[in-house]
């Protein structure tokens, strides 16, 4: 068996099996998260949410996708026929795509790659074009201006995630997600760099286009942004994709800030549960408060983006980076030293 | 300094972690959905629901055909044809209640001088077809018959406030 795996045959099928393990279980939770957010939504707002589809509305994701399926695809005239189709496979395709190297577990990583952290940056970055495309190809004045504000917001606050991920790297010394987790044994990374913590998640809600910056959607104003003219499939590519980058950003939050899959207390009966529970419980955690935040705040003015961007979370982030860079090397705590 | 303390304010997330804990507390709240087809909401006796003519105890019909809703319903929806019967009272012969046009404003029910034409406590009428939806004497005086107990106790609720 082993030697079979060594193979060239082996090793694809090895990656394909175990791409379907995180894939399918992934896709079942982007259908759940939809169902899981008209729940906690509903709560807040002394509501029961869907209650009729199955026991306790179970069944209501699949009957919205069995909707979604057996509608009309229209492709309006004047629309770019190749990239209109394309835009919402490559917001879908990319937000899974990201997963290949997410430590769900110690060494359980698709692709444990030396750069997981590159790669899942230039990855998140990519989503853009999805949107952008999007936005062009429908050839309507929503979508294309729908599409320029999540350009310029997405741009904006990977600035300021960029710098909060060069803090995490100083304080671990590698741009290896396995190895980032296991940095964070002593204590979370979410303690000392609590302000960063907070930053990387506003910018993960702004990154995903979530409430309160969902200003590419902003259905008051521009309808509902980059994809008006999308109905049927297509549409239901972005909302998942959406969904799925969701759970991305809480993964990487996860991994960088909350210690991935490590049980919050070393001792005995938290270190039995495996590893993957953690996780998976640290991430339905991020996304309860995605959903909180969503159905707390209003939307903010487009400039207080642009502003809270760049002149709040720039400036904090890059001094909490020289600040953190000078307390590890005045200390000598400095990984690799 | 107060700039600066609105700044440190601002820089906590004070007032958003505020309105998050307001949420939060009502997520934990009991919900205010009413499962509607199987609960539902208490009904006042003053309800204005489906029109029913009513009966005497014995079985005699209540209706003078005074024409005194027909004359009063703002929308006209109520049309009535009357002639002497072969005992020489006075009954209608049509009583007509177009229930699209309908706008359930219990005029007719206040000037009926026998309480002869009531609006019941039923509101799930919803029909298929448009036709069903334009009530004759039979099918005003079945509901009465079908609805009776029930609309003779909402009379005597509302009585003392008429």
């Amino acid at each position: 068996m082993s030697a079979f795996l060594a193979t060239n045959t082996g090793f694809v099928l090895l990656t394909l099996a175990q791409s379907l393990a995180l894939i399918v279980p992934l896709l079942i939770g982007v259908a759940y998260l939809t169902f899981f957010e008209r729940k906690v939504m509903g709560a807040i707002q002394l509501r029961k949410g869907p209650n009729v589809v199955g026991p306790f509305g179970l069944g209501q994701p699949f009957a919205d996708a069995i909707k979604m399926l057996f509608k009309e695809t229209i492709i309006p005239t004047g629309a770019d026929r190749v990239l209109f189709t394309i835009a919402p496979m490559l917001t879908f395709g990319l937000a899974i795509i990201a997963w290949a190297v997410i430590p769900v577990n110690n060494h359980w990583a698709i692709a444990n790659i030396n750069v997981g952290v590159l790669y899942l940056f230039a990855i998140s970055s990519l989503g853009v074009y999805g949107i952008i495309i999007a936005g062009w190809a429908s050839n309507s004045k929503y979508a294309f201006l729908g599409a320029l504000r999540s350009a310029a917001q997405m741009v904006s606050y990977e600035v300021s995630m960029g710098f909060v991920i060069v803090t995490v790297l100083v304080c671990v010394g590698s741009l290896n997600l396995n190895d980032i987790v296991l940095a964070q044994r002593k204590i979370w990374f979410a303690i000392p760099l609590l302000p960063l913590f907070v930053i990387f998640f506003i910018s993960g809600l702004a990154e995903t286009n979530r409430a309160p910056f969902d200003l590419a959607e902003g259905d008051t104003e521009i309808v509902a942004g980059f994809f008006v003219e999308y109905s049927a499939m297509s549409f239901a590519l972005f909302f998942l994709g959406e969904y799925a980058n969701m759970i991305l950003i809480s993964a990487m939050t996860t991994t960088l800030f909350l210690g991935g899959w490590l049980s919050p207390i070393g001792i005995a009966p938290f270190t039995l549960i495996p590893g993957v529970v953690w996780f998976l419980l640290k991430i339905i955690l991020c996304l309860f408060v995605f959903i909180w935040v969503r159905a707390t705040l209003p939307r903010i003015r487009y400039d207080q983006l642009m502003s809270l961007g760049w002149k709040v979370f720039l400036p904090i982030s890059m001094g909490y980076l020289v600040l953190v860079a000078g307390v590890l090397e005045i200390f000598g705590w400095l990984p690799n030293a | 300094m107060r700039r600066l303390g609105r700044m440190a304010w601002a820089l906590v997330l004070a007032e958003i972690l505020g309105g998050l804990w307001l949420t939060l507390r009502y997520f934990f709240r009991p919900k205010a959905t009413l499962n509607y087809p199987y609960e539902k909401n208490p009904i006042s006796p003053r309800f204005k629901g489906e029109h029913a003519l009513r009966r005497y105890p014995n079985g005699e019909e209540r209706c003078i055909a005074c024409k005194l809703c027909e004359a009063v319903c703002p929308a006209q929806a109520i049309t009535i044809e009357a002639e002497p019967r072969d005992d020489g009272s006075r009954r209608t012969t049509r009583y007509d209640i177009d229930m699209t046009k309908c706008i359930y404003c219990g005029l007719c029910e206040e000037a009926c001088p026998v309480d002869a034409i009531v609006e019941g406590p039923n509101f799930e009428f919803a029909t298929e077809t448009r036709e069903e939806l334009l009530y004759d004497k039979a099918k005003l005086l079945d509901n009465g018959d079908r609805w009776e107990p029930e609309l003779a106790k909402r009379l005597e609720l509302d009585a003392p406030y008429r």
